[in-house]
């Protein structure tokens, strides 16, 4: 269970150990192609005008229509705000419920610890989306249908995140802490000023994970969503695109490039930050 | 765009004035729709939207754009299921029998208070109000209506050396035709293509009607899927693969069909009328649309959405929906609907608009779904519909996918649709 | 005694911390794991009549279902496609991504790509590929000679056409994975094998394929997972279609509840996939975790 991040800090290649001939180095590049095509095609196809999308043409005319077309037909803006505000609630909630849970795991003495951890750690396999229709009706009890807090709320007490927050938590030395009481500070003032400082890498691992699932879910949003107030951009882009609406495929290209836009720039970005968040994140 | 800014304008001037001297009595609306066809129909019902608000500031509607008829049956289901009713909806014209199974709709004859809304009632084609009507009352007012229709290109069809004004009248020269097309095509375009996922089972039910076949009863509560007329439909439809190589292999994706139509890969499609100035905005080339083919008879089932008007709304909120679904369905509404999208005007008066009268003169095809409808049947519509549609369309896919014969797998539909309404038998 | 009350107290106040990550989990984990047990026990009534017991029926007309058992092929066919393939591919990506490489940076982003685009999303893209007549797949085959090929149409290709866009979304997802364990292997054990004159392939199979062991182990159980849970692009590509030719367990209860309003029916499958994932759940805490030795 614990983790190979302390080995993996770098990318650097190793040198020479495995020097690839020529042939794997066509195989990896060829597979790399293959890989990253469907994204060209899907770029190549919403700047271009609808006719060109199956005729392939070097000096086809380049265009935004399909871009205008996308925003005025579905309420976009709309849904990225949605998206935006869901992201960052269930960030924040994970954060503050994680911690504490986790805080409690790593440091205090509560009867049948181990059996509730391991309760806890069922909500790794038994997640939301497979409970979804009884987690509709209770979403429905609570008045939870079609808002922004219905769609993150089961995900708020992530097992997953208080996982991997007790792992970092009980890494660190108990002199700190101790030095913390010495100084006159509760139970809180030391996790705020003592834990989770220390625990910064952890956030940030688990975060960028988290705001990657969230931004791509899909199926408990679009059980729990009714209307554009609080649809987030997945399920805009399903409604939008579902092959039955006959919309013309660069329009949906298009649309397909807008809700994925923020996470792919912000991935391309910090490229590297991301494959480590994962990789942290990944080994539980 | 710059349309709406005016619109907006009013809309908000009409709101400030009514907001300060009308506050109390005015009346929220909301009201799920779908679109399953191509265009920007989302912007043409903002639009009515704010045209209508803009005539009754007391009365605001938020109109939510809910995806195609079975997402905006869940979605407007869970709304009520979640204490969020909307007062009004546009859902498929064949969720009828579900709605009034959830004691979700009210009868428009327990609303309607003056002859002149007994007239209104009474105003639209018989054949459209069909899947509204239950044991004598009317639960669903039509709106976003269609029939199938057959579009063809017309410069295949002179191409491949037949009469570019001149459809296929029965299925023996539709199959001749699409058949004659491809090998005129040296195998480049497919003849006809007729869709099989979406809604599957309302093809089929047009191939059946045009055999002379109704598959079901009049109170939704039994169907008649393995009948020999049935079967006879079915094998004809396969036929068009397996034995006139004229519609290609497996299954044809509703959705794609049209861009199918106009990439010029078939010379013909069986398509939705809602389709029609989607097409006519997009082809490149000219083409024609027509009835469908007959065998014994001419038919097609009738389909789309209907209005319908919630229970859990209050007397005050239902009278409001109803001055709202009047003012859409009006002639000149109806029209200027038909025409941004190719549904049909839901009323004879609507096809007697100038607007709807002019555009039919320099748009004759705009009128064959009109013209059709004497020959429309209602849509395949029962209790627990989603299960038994569903049963019928796994058949059809079985059938043209080569997995079973039409018999082989409409006799399975049949004992799967039986054993799902075996509750209801009355 | 005062020893005694301030365990006491950090016992409460351990509770406390507990306590909204509890409640959470109990509303949206455990309660609904419960009623969807009791649900699928119940027939519910017909016409307003209340709901009856009827002990394990609901299991006996789910199992003669016939498309219920075609649907649970499907994930097992989908879940013998996927994985070996993703996880195959995802170790030759890490190697190669591994060793010295021009581009290598460019290379590694091409792989990891798909992993952080929404399922649906990528569906919407490999439509255009798959879809017959005018969709990129054909045209190339056209180009080639070779007549067109209905992708999603074609019960008999229709899945492996699901399968294959599964494993180009995941594949680069467990290659960090590998990555990661690759860059943990000592440089040593290369060079000890140089010098004994080794090959690479047999350097491969013998050190560096066992010493992924557990890695591997890792990245199945979390591929074993998500073929259970992702099922967002069948909305896209087929809805489960042709006659459930690429028909899901969770799309299945999906349709169940929400297209035709029978929540019973989808309580009970959705207890046949708690089982599923019971057992998985099972192996990774009983072997997985007792095997592998990260560090």
């Amino acid at each position: 269970m614990k983790s190979v991040t302390a080995k993996s800090k770098t990318y650097a290649p190793r040198p020479d150990y495995f020097s690839i001939p020529a042939l794997e180095t066509v195989a990896a590049w060829l597979l790399a192609i293959i890989w990253i095509f469907p994204l060209l095609y899907a770029f190549w196809a919403a700047f271009h005008p609808p006719a060109y999308m199956v005729r392939f043409d070097l000096f086809a005319p380049l265009t935004l229509d399909n871009f205008k077309n996308a925003w005025a037909q579905a309420p976009f803006a709309r849904y990225y705000l949605n998206t935006f505000t869901l992201v960052t609630g269930v960030v924040f909630a994970q954060f503050v419920v994680c911690t504490l849970a986790a805080f409690a795991f790593a440091r205090f003495p509560i009867p049948g610890k181990n059996v509730l951890f391991m309760l806890v750690l069922i909500q790794l396999f038994v997640f939301p989306e497979v409970l979804i229709v009884e987690n509709y009706r209770i979403a429905s009890e609570l008045g939870l249908i079609n808002t922004i807090t219905g769609i993150g709320l089961p995900y708020v007490a992530s097992a997953f995140g208080i996982f991997l927050l007790r792992q970092t938590f009980k890494t660190i030395p108990r002199e700190l802490e101790d030095a913390a009481r010495i100084e006159g500070c509760n139970w809180l003032e030391i996790l705020w000023k003592v834990y989770v400082p220390l625990a910064k890498p952890t956030y940030l691992a688990y975060g960028l994970v988290s705001i990657s699932h969230h931004w791509n879910n899909f199926l408990w949003p679009l059980v729990v969503t009714n209307s554009v107030e609080s649809r987030p951009l997945t399920v805009g882009l399903g409604v939008f695109s579902a092959p039955e609406t006959g919309v013309n495929w660069a329009t949906v290209s298009a649309a397909t490039l807008l809700s994925i836009a923020p996470l792919l720039v912000a991935f391309l970005l910090f490229q590297r930050q991301f494959v480590q968040s994962f990789l942290r994140a990944g080994i539980r | 765009m710059h349309v709406r800014i005016p619109f907006a304008m009013t809309t908000l001037a009409a709101g400030l004035l009514s907001a300060a001297q009308v506050n109390a009595n005015s009346v929220d609306l909301t009201m799920y729709y779908p679109v399953s066809v191509g265009g920007a129909l989302t912007d043409v019902i903002d639009n009515l939207v704010a045209e209508f608000e803009n005539e009754y500031p007391d009365i605001n509607v938020e109109a939510i754009y809910a995806g195609n008829y079975d997402d905006t049956r869940v979605r407007a289901m869970s709304a009520i299921e979640a204490g969020d009713a909307p007062q009004l909806s546009v859902l498929f014209s064949i969720d009828l029998y579900e709605l009034i199974e959830q004691n979700a709709i009210v009868a428009f004859d327990d609303l309607i208070e003056t002859d002149e809304e007994r007239e209104w009632l009474d105003s639209f084609y018989p054949g459209l109000m069909e899947n509204g009507q239950l044991d004598g009352k009317t639960y669903g007012i039509p709106f976003q209506r269609s029939t199938i229709v057959l579009f063809w290109n017309k410069d295949a069809f002179e191409a491949a050396g037949l009469d570019p004004e001149t459809p296929p009248e029965n299925w023996e020269e539709m199959a001749e035709m699409a058949a004659t097309i491809r090998e005129a095509s040296n195998g480049d375009q497919w003849g006809v293509m007729v869709p099989s996922t979406g809604y599957p089972y309302w093809m089929f039910q047009a191939f059946a009607f045009q055999n002379g076949h109704r598959l079901m009863s009049d109170d939704g509560t039994e169907v008649y899927f393995n009948d020999p007329a049935a079967i006879e439909a079915l094998e004809y439809w396969v036929s068009l693969t397996t034995e006139h190589n004229a519609m290609p292999d497996g299954t044809i994706e509703w959705g794609t069909l049209r861009q199918n139509f106009l990439e010029a890969s078939t010379a013909m499609m069986w398509h939705t009328t809602g389709n029609l100035t989607a097409v006519r905005n997009e082809a490149t080339f000219d083409f024609g649309v027509a009835m469908l083919p007959m065998n014994t008879q001419r038919g097609s089932p009738t389909g789309g959405g209907n209005f319908y008007i919630f229970e859990d709304a209050s007397e005050e909120e239902q009278r409001a929906a109803m001055t709202f679904i009047r003012w859409m369905t009006a002639p000149e509404r109806a029209a200027a609907w038909s025409i941004e999208t190719g549904y049909m005007g839901v009323s004879p008066a609507a096809y007697e608009t100038d607007a709807l009268q002019n555009y039919v003169e320099e748009f004759s095809p705009a009128a064959v779904a009109r013209d059709q409808l004497e020959h429309g049947t209602a849509e395949l519509s029962t209790y627990q519909g989603g299960r038994v549609r569903r049963a019928l369309d796994n058949a059809v896919q079985a059938a043209l996918t080569g997995q079973m014969t039409p018999e082989e797998a409409l006799n399975q539909a049949q004992r799967e649709a039986e054993g799902v309404l075996r509750r209801y038998a009355r | 005694m005062a020893e005694m009350t301030s365990h006491r107290r950090m016992q409460l106040y351990g509770a406390l911390l507990l306590l909204p990550a509890a409640v959470l989990l109990a509303t949206f984990a455990y309660l609904p794991t419960i009623t969807t047990v009791i649900n699928s026990l119940f027939l519910p009534g017909f016409r307003g009549a209340p709901a009856e017991f009827v002990g394990l029926e609901n299991y006996q007309l789910l199992f003669d279902d016939p498309t219920f058992w075609k649907v649970a092929r499907n994930n097992l066919i989908y879940a013998i496609g996927t994985i070996p393939t993703s996880i195959a591919l995802a170790l030759g990506m890490a190697l190669f991504v591994n060793g010295k490489l021009r581009g290598r940076g460019f290379v590694r982003m091409a792989y990891f790509t798909p992993t952080i685009l929404p399922m649906i999303a990528a569906a919407n893209i490999w439509m255009f590929f798959y879809a017959p007549q005018i969709g990129l797949f054909n045209k190339l085959l056209g180009a080639l000679g070779f007549s067109g090929v209905n992708w999603l149409g074609d019960p008999s290709m229709a899945l492996g056409s699901v399968i294959v866009m599964s494993v180009w979304k995941e594949a680069g997802f467990f290659m960090i994975f590998y990555l990661a364990a690759l860059q943990g292997i000592a440089p040593e054990l290369k060079e000890a094998s140089d010098l004994e004159g080794t090959s690479r392939w047999s350097f491969f199979w013998r050190v560096t394929f066992p010493l992924l062991m557990p890695t591997t182990l890792f990245v199945l159980i979390n591929a074993l997972i998500n073929a259970v849970r992702v099922v967002d692009h069948l909305f896209i590509l087929t809805k489960g279609g042709p006659n459930n030719a690429t028909n899901l367990l969770l799309y299945y209860v999906y349709e169940n509840a929400f297209s035709f309003f029978d929540r019973t029916t989808a309580a009970t499958i959705t207890v046949v996939i708690l089982l599923v994932l019971a057992v998985v759940a099972t192996v990774k805490f009983t072997i997985l975790d007792r095997r592998t030795h990260y560090q």
